[in-house]
């Protein structure tokens, strides 16, 4: 399942990223396999989206968030 | 001693500056580049005064836009003037994973390190203990806990900075693939650096790098072609590997306590700020709270600042002797001085609340809010912040657009954010909206005239989305765009904070543009008090004649005499030869001129009208300029100069008019060239002439 998929509350693994030059930044934002994310709120507009990590929340893209992998 | 700060954004690294130096500041430019450099001193418990630089905030050394760059650059060349001696690494305590990949990063760079340990408060609300003795023992450097907002353990952390080693004692983490480690060593041997891993960033980073040669660069690009270094993998697994030794640190140094699920205020406030309905309108109504707080907090101190002024112009007329002199002190200095100091409690309230608006951590959510919006017209929800800080001055707002990472997006923003009305309209529309609008309720409480001034920055906004949405069908991209921020929890804004940040652009308002406008000022005064000497000899001779004298009143005649050597002075000419040119947006000669020295700053519009009126006006004409420019009548038709049609036809063009050389040398800078600039000085230019026009015609 990708990122962007997610429903508010839901939560999943990251598994994989699908774009190598937005996974060094990714991970630099502390988006690393194996931490547990969970969607936390839509934008009203539908786009960008928050996106909860352990300790900090960070809005990203649903475009960029489709290139993260989860399991869920 | 020199020390740099370093951290992610949002860690307090800037309260920590604050805190380390007070108001010993100044802020300057880094060499070459036009990004904020904020520098301080420090005095230390044993007399010793150190300097303190405080570095752009980055979550890691590689770059992603031209602000983290310099990051790099100071922390490892040589030959950067603030190259430190020892850096502080300051970490948010909740977030320490994230956080301590920076710290490994500048670890590696071999030089002497201390890690300042912020916000602990946070990390202990969300149940977490962080054992400092444990994290400094296995990193090899001192771990100070501080709290920045609270200004507490400041002092441990100069005694650490005391006894901090002059040699790099941190543990070292080389753990790079192979064909990586190679290219590294080849790299720091040949240019001869001061460790491998700077020789690695240069690897990756060599492009945009500027203080190699040619030559130097050659050989990366030989090197690198003949090895299997492949920049963004290498980096992936340099950056996996940093994460997996972090996560053995804090394994022994972090423990999480249990606790029930529980949400935070943080996301109670955001449920609400954040909302498809609430977000929106609580977004508006906090505008609208800013606008009419400028427009009623501010009257009372400058009705008393413009009283300051009266007051002084009389004593001046009263006790100063008659001559070329005090004429030159009272109608240029002190008139267009007076014109411009009555704006400092509006310009301190704005910058107040967008102080504010930003350490609450509010503004993110505002660009969470409006990204799509944005993007819908060729922006980005970063976009956002340089277009408010546009509302208070487009020059810095133009550099903070260089935390977009997108080329196009980071282009149409620089060529719009001056269509924001800025704070140096704001003289402007305040003097021409009380002019005009009475001073009226709507709905028995909101202000008129405040509702007026906002009704102006929402078209100054719009024609900024406008423009943006058609550059975005123009300008084609280079590359992908992209949008990724962090979302602060909410705080109280820090008083003091917001307090400084007012003091500070006052005085900068007062300073810089004072000095422009004092300038201006005397120039006017002299162009507007001297003309060509053939023309001004006819005129006395015109006056003297008795023939003519004898049809008028004396107090007559030295208003005529005073406006007819105003018309033949050397500003008068100019003002009278542009006239054809805007007489068609409705304006006089007058106007004309303001037009034209407007072009240095926007706000001297204001100082111009108090030295024209107040030369016009002659030595005893001590009454303000609003009464002198609501009394002002056209020499032509009688009518009053400042009726409705010219003055919205005024503020519409003073809306989207280029005025303002300093946006212009900021732009050219930042876009490395004068292409940009220009074209944004021409459509500017245009479409305030056109919109100036079509609201002088139907007004009118």
């Amino acid at each position: 399942m990708k990122l962007s998929e997610l429903r508010p509350g839901q939560s999943g693994v990251i598994k994989e990223f699908l774009d190598l030059q937005l996974s060094v930044k990714f991970m630099e934002m502390g988006f690393l396999p194996g931490e547990r994310v969970e969607l936390e709120r839509i934008a009203p507009l539908g786009d960008p989206i928050a996106v909860r990590l352990p300790g900090y929340r960070v809005s990203l893209r649903k475009k960029d968030a489709a290139t993260i992998i989860l399991n869920v | 001693m020199k020390i740099a700060l370093v951290g992610n954004p949002n860690t307090g690294k800037s309260t920590l500056f604050n805190a380390l130096t007070g108001l010993n500041q100044k802020v300057g430019n880094f060499p070459g580049v036009t990004i904020d450099k904020k520098t301080g001193t420090c005095k230390l418990p044993n007399d010793e005064t150190i300097h303190v630089v405080d570095l752009p905030g980055t979550y890691s050394l590689y770059p992603k836009s031209r602000d983290e760059a310099i990051v790099f650059d100071v922390l490892s060349n040589k030959h950067n003037a603030d190259y430190p001696d020892l850096t502080i690494v300051i970490v948010d305590a909740s977030n320490l994973k994230r956080n301590l990949l920076l710290y490994s990063q500048v670890a590696d760079l071999n030089r002497p390190v201390i890690l300042a340990l912020n916000m602990i408060d946070v990390a202990e609300k969300q149940h977490l203990r962080i054992d400092v003795d444990q994290l400094s023992k296995k990193l090899g450097v001192q771990v100070v806990p501080i709290n920045a907002r609270k200004n507490e353990h400041i002092d441990a952390l100069k005694e650490a900075i005391i006894n901090a080693p002059k040699v790099a004692v941190q543990a070292q983490h080389t753990l790079w693939p192979n064909e990586a480690a190679e290219v590294a060593n080849k790299i720091s041997e040949t240019l001869v650096l001061e460790n491998t891993y700077q020789g690695l960033h240069i690897a990756h980073q060599y492009r945009t790098m500027d203080h190699l040669t040619a030559d130097e660069i050659n050989f990366i690009d030989k090197l690198i072609s003949e090895s299997d270094f492949e920049s963004q993998a290498v980096q992936t697994q340099e950056t996996l590997s940093r994460y997996a030794y972090i996560e053995e640190v804090l394994g022994e140094c972090v423990h999480l306590d249990p606790h029930p699920l529980e949400h935070s205020i943080t996301d109670r406030i955001d449920a609400v700020l954040t909302h498809k309905v609430w977000g929106y309108v609580s977004f508006l109504l906090i505008l609208l709270f800013i606008f009419q707080a400028i427009f009623s907090w501010a009257e009372y101190p400058m009705a008393m600042i413009e009283n300051l002024f009266s007051w002084l112009d009389g004593v001046g007329h009263q006790y100063l002797p008659e001559g070329v002199l005090s004429d030159l002190l009272l109608n240029g200095v002190l008139a267009g001085l007076g014109g411009v100091l009555v704006f400092i409690p509006q310009i301190a309230i704005l910058f107040g609340f967008l102080a504010i608006l930003e350490d609450t951590g509010y503004l993110a959510r505002v660009t969470f809010l409006m990204d799509k919006l944005m993007r819908k017209v060729g922006l980005n929800g970063k976009s956002v912040v340089p277009m408010i800080g546009g509302l208070a001055c487009a020059v810095p707002s133009i550099m903070a657009a260089r935390n977009i990472e997108s080329w196009k997006d980071r282009i149409i923003t620089i060529m719009v954010t001056p269509l924001i009305s800025c704070a140096a309209r704001l003289p402007v529309y305040t003097i021409l909206i009380a002019l005009v609008v009475p001073d009226e309720k709507v709905w028995g409480f909101i202000d008129l005239r405040g509702l007026t001034l906002l009704g102006m920055y929402l078209l100054g906004t719009v024609g900024a989305v406008l423009v943006a949405w058609v550059m975005k069908k123009i300008i084609h991209a280079k590359e992908r765009s992209y949008f990724m921020m962090e979302m602060p929890i909410y705080r109280m804004p820090r008083w003091s904070n917001v307090g400084v940040t007012m003091y500070e652009k006052a005085k900068t308002f007062v300073v810089e543009v004072g000095k422009i406008i004092i300038t201006i000022s005397i120039i006017l005064w002299a162009l507007a008090s001297y003309g060509p000497s053939s023309r001004m000899e006819a005129l006395d001779a015109k006056f003297a004649a008795e023939s003519f004298r004898e049809n008028y009143e004396e107090s007559e005649l030295e208003v005529m005499y005073a406006t007819e050597r105003l018309e033949n002075s050397y500003i008068g000419i100019v003002g009278k030869a542009i006239e054809p040119v805007i007489r068609p947006l409705g304006y006089d000669w007058k106007i004309g001129i303001a037009l034209i020295t407007s072009l240095a700053a926007r706000e001297v519009f204001v100082g111009t009208m108090a030295t024209l009126y107040s030369v016009e006006g002659g030595e005893d004409d001590t009454s303000s300029i609003r009464t002198k420019m609501s009394q002002a009548r056209d020499a032509q038709t009688g009518g009053l100069i400042y009726s409705t049609a010219t003055a919205f036809s005024l503020m519409v063009f003073y809306a989207f008019a280029m005025q303002c050389i300093s946006t212009i040398a900021v732009v050219k800078r930042e876009t490395g060239g004068w292409k940009w600039p220009m074209i944004q000085l021409g459509y500017m230019t245009i479409l305030a002439y056109i919109a100036a026009f079509a609201v002088y015609r139907l007004l009118l």
